[in-house]
C-alpha cells in the first residue's frame, strides 16, 4: 500500500469512527493524494472521470455516511459544500454520485433536496470542473427535468464533453433537442462551428 | 469619436483600462449590478457591492475622466438562491442615488420560478422609482428566454421603450425590434457579438433604439470593442452622424439626461484628482 492509499484508509476509518473528523480530513485530500486526473490520457482535465483527490473525498464522504443518520448527512455535506473551496465542493458532489451509484438506500430524507440543491449551486459557476461534477449520476436521478436540460445546455456552451452527463441517453426528450436547435442556429448565425456533442443532441438526431 | 459604453462591469477592470478608455473617447459609462464569478451567498455583501458602485467606482473613474453611473439589482443567477433574496428589500433606498440610473441586470438565467418571481418585482420598482430597466438575455435557450422576458416586460405595465433587451444576436434581435423595446448588443472578442456582424444589424434594422456595449467584466473581454464597432461603421459607410448616435446619443436617450450627470469632469486632463475617503488610486501620484 503507498502513502497516498495509507493516509486515506487511515482517514476513511476516523471518519467512520468519528463523523465529524470529516471537517479536517476533507481540505487536506488534495495535499495528501494527488490531483491528478484518474485517466490522464482520455480525459486530460479530469472532468469526466474526476481526479484524484476526487476519488479521495468521494471515499470520505461515503465512510460518512455510513456513520450517521440522514439529518446529520445532509447538514455535513452542506457544510462541506459551503466552506470549502473548488476542489472541496467537487469531492462533495462527486460523493453524492458514488452515493447514488453504489449506496442509493443512504440517500434518504433531507439528503436528496439538500445534494439538489448543492447541484444547482454548483451548475450556476462558469468553473467546467464544478459543473462537470454537478451532472454525474446524483443529478441524473434527482435532478428535475427543467434543471437537468439546462445544465446540459451549460455543458455545452463551457465545452464540457456530454459524456460526463450521467443518464443522458434515457432523459433526453425533445425539449432538449429544441433547446440545442436553438443553440445550434445561434452558432451557425454567429459563422461559428458546430460541436459534435451539440449536434448530436438535436432534433434530427433525436428522429 | 465619443463614447458612451451602457453596459461594462468596471469593478473587475483595471486603471490601465480606464486610461485606454478615455485615449479612445470614452467619456461616460453605466456598470450594471452583476455577479461576480463567486456566488454572493449574503444580503451584505450586496450591499457593500453596491456602496462600491456609487461610491469608490464613481471616484475611480473620474480619476481618469470618466462619468461613472450605474444600474442596481438582483441578477438573475442569484436570484435563485433564497439567501439572496431579502436584497430586494433593500433596494429601495438606493434607487434614488446619484449615479443610479436603471434598474439592473434584471430577466432571465435558467427560467426558474424564482427568477420569474424577482424580474416581475424589479419590474414593478422600476415603474414605481420612474427608471428604465435593463433586462440581460439568457445565454442558454436565448431565443424562447427573449419572447418570456417581453412577456413579462408586457405584463408589468411599464413602458418597452423604457427597456432593453441586452446580449441580443442574429436570432434574437427581431422579436425585441417588434416589441419596441431597445436592442442592446454585447461586442466580445470571441463569443457575443463582435464588430462586424453588429455592422450587418446596423444596416438591417438602423441606428435607432439600438445600444452597442463591450460588457467588460472579468471574462475575456475588451473594453474598447465600443471604437472598433464605431471604427468598423465608418467602413462601411455609416456617417459620422450615425455613428454618434449609435455611440453617444442612443445611450444617453435610454437612460435619460435627468439622472445622468454628463459635464466634462473639472480640471482632469491637468492631472488634478482627489481623494476617496483619504485614498487615492494614483499610487505615488500626489492628489490635488
Amino acid at each position: 500500500m503507498t502513502a497516498d492509499q495509507d493516509w486515506l484508509c487511515g482517514a476513511a476509518r476516523a471518519v467512520e469512527t468519528d463523523p465529524e473528523t470529516i471537517r479536517t480530513v476533507f481540505p487536506v485530500a488534495g495535499r495528501r493524494v494527488g490531483r491528478a486526473p484518474l485517466e490522464p490520457a482520455t480525459d486530460q482535465h479530469g472532468l469526466v472521470h474526476g481526479t484524484t483527490d476526487d476519488a479521495a473525498r468521494a471515499r470520505l464522504i461515503d465512510a460518512m455516511s455510513g456513520a450517521v443518520d440522514p439529518d446529520r448527512l445532509t447538514d455535513l455535506l452542506i457544510w462541506l459544500y459551503r466552506n470549502g473551496g473548488a476542489a472541496e465542493r467537487r469531492g462533495v458532489l462527486r460523493g453524492l454520485s458514488a452515493l447514488a451509484e453504489r449506496r442509493p438506500h443512504r440517500l434518504t430524507g433531507l439528503v436528496v433536496p439538500a445534494g439538489v440543491a448543492l447541484c444547482e449551486d454548483a451548475l450556476r459557476s462558469n468553473d467546467p470542473r464544478l459543473v462537470a461534477a454537478a451532472v454525474g449520476p446524483f443529478a441524473g436521478q434527482y435532478l428535475g427535468a427543467h434543471g437537468w436540460r439546462h445544465a446540459v445546455l451549460k455543458c455545452l456552451f463551457l465545452g464540457v464533453p456530454t459524456a460526463v452527463i450521467a443518464r443522458l441517453p434515457q432523459r433526453a426528450d425533445a425539449e432538449l433537442a429544441r433547446m440545442v436547435d436553438g443553440y445550434v442556429a445561434e452558432r451557425r448565425a454567429a459563422g461559428r462551428a458546430v460541436p459534435d456533442d451539440a449536434r448530436a443532441l438535436t432534433s434530427r438526431q433525436l428522429i | 469619436m465619443r463614447i458612451f459604453d451602457p453596459h461594462i462591469h468596471m469593478t473587475s477592470r483595471t486603471t490601465d483600462d480606464y486610461e485606454r478608455m478615455y485615449a479612445a473617447g470614452v467619456r461616460a459609462l453605466v456598470e450594471p449590478a452583476f455577479w461576480l464569478g463567486q456566488p454572493r451567498t449574503g444580503v451584505e455583501s450586496f450591499l457593500d457591492y453596491f456602496d462600491a458602485l456609487v461610491g469608490w467606482e464613481q471616484f475611480r473613474a473620474a480619476q481618469f475622466g470618466i462619468r461613472h453611473h450605474c444600474t442596481l439589482a438582483l441578477n438573475p443567477k442569484e436570484a435563485n438562491d433564497p439567501r439572496c433574496r431579502p436584497v430586494l428589500t433593500e433596494l429601495p433606498r438606493y434607487l434614488d442615488s446619484d449615479g443610479v440610473v436603471a434598474i439592473g441586470e434584471i430577466g432571465y438565467d435558467s427560467m426558474t420560478t424564482a427568477e420569474d418571481e424577482v424580474f416581475a418585482e424589479q419590474l414593478q420598482l422600476a415603474v414605481e422609482y420612474d427608471l428604465p430597466a435593463l433586462v440581460h438575455s439568457p445565454h442558454r435557450d436565448k431565443l424562447a428566454g427573449t419572447r418570456r422576458s417581453l412577456d413579462v416586460v408586457r405584463e408589468s405595465g411599464i413602458d418597452p421603450g423604457r427597456v432593453v433587451i441586452d446580449h441580443l444576436n442574429e436570432v434574437t434581435v427581431r422579436v425585441v425590434a417588434d416589441a419596441g423595446a431597445w436592442m442592446g448588443f454585447s461586442i466580445y472578442p470571441d463569443t457575443k457579438m463582435d464588430p462586424d456582424r453588429m455592422v450587418a444589424i446596423l444596416k438591417e434594422f438602423g441606428t435607432d433604439r439600438i445600444l452597442v456595449n463591450s460588457a467588460a467584466d472579468w471574462g475575456r473581454s475588451d473594453p474598447l470593442t465600443t471604437l472598433r464597432t464605431g471604427e468598423a461603421m465608418l467602413a462601411a459607410g455609416f456617417s459620422t452622424a450615425e455613428v454618434e448616435q449609435v455611440l453617444w446619443s442612443n445611450p444617453v436617450t435610454f437612460y435619460g439626461e435627468q439622472r445622468l450627470i454628463l459635464d466634462p469632469l473639472p480640471g482632469f486632463e491637468a492631472g488634478a484628482a482627489g481623494t476617496f475617503e483619504g485614498n487615492s488610486v494614483l499610487r505615488g501620484g500626489v492628489p490635488s
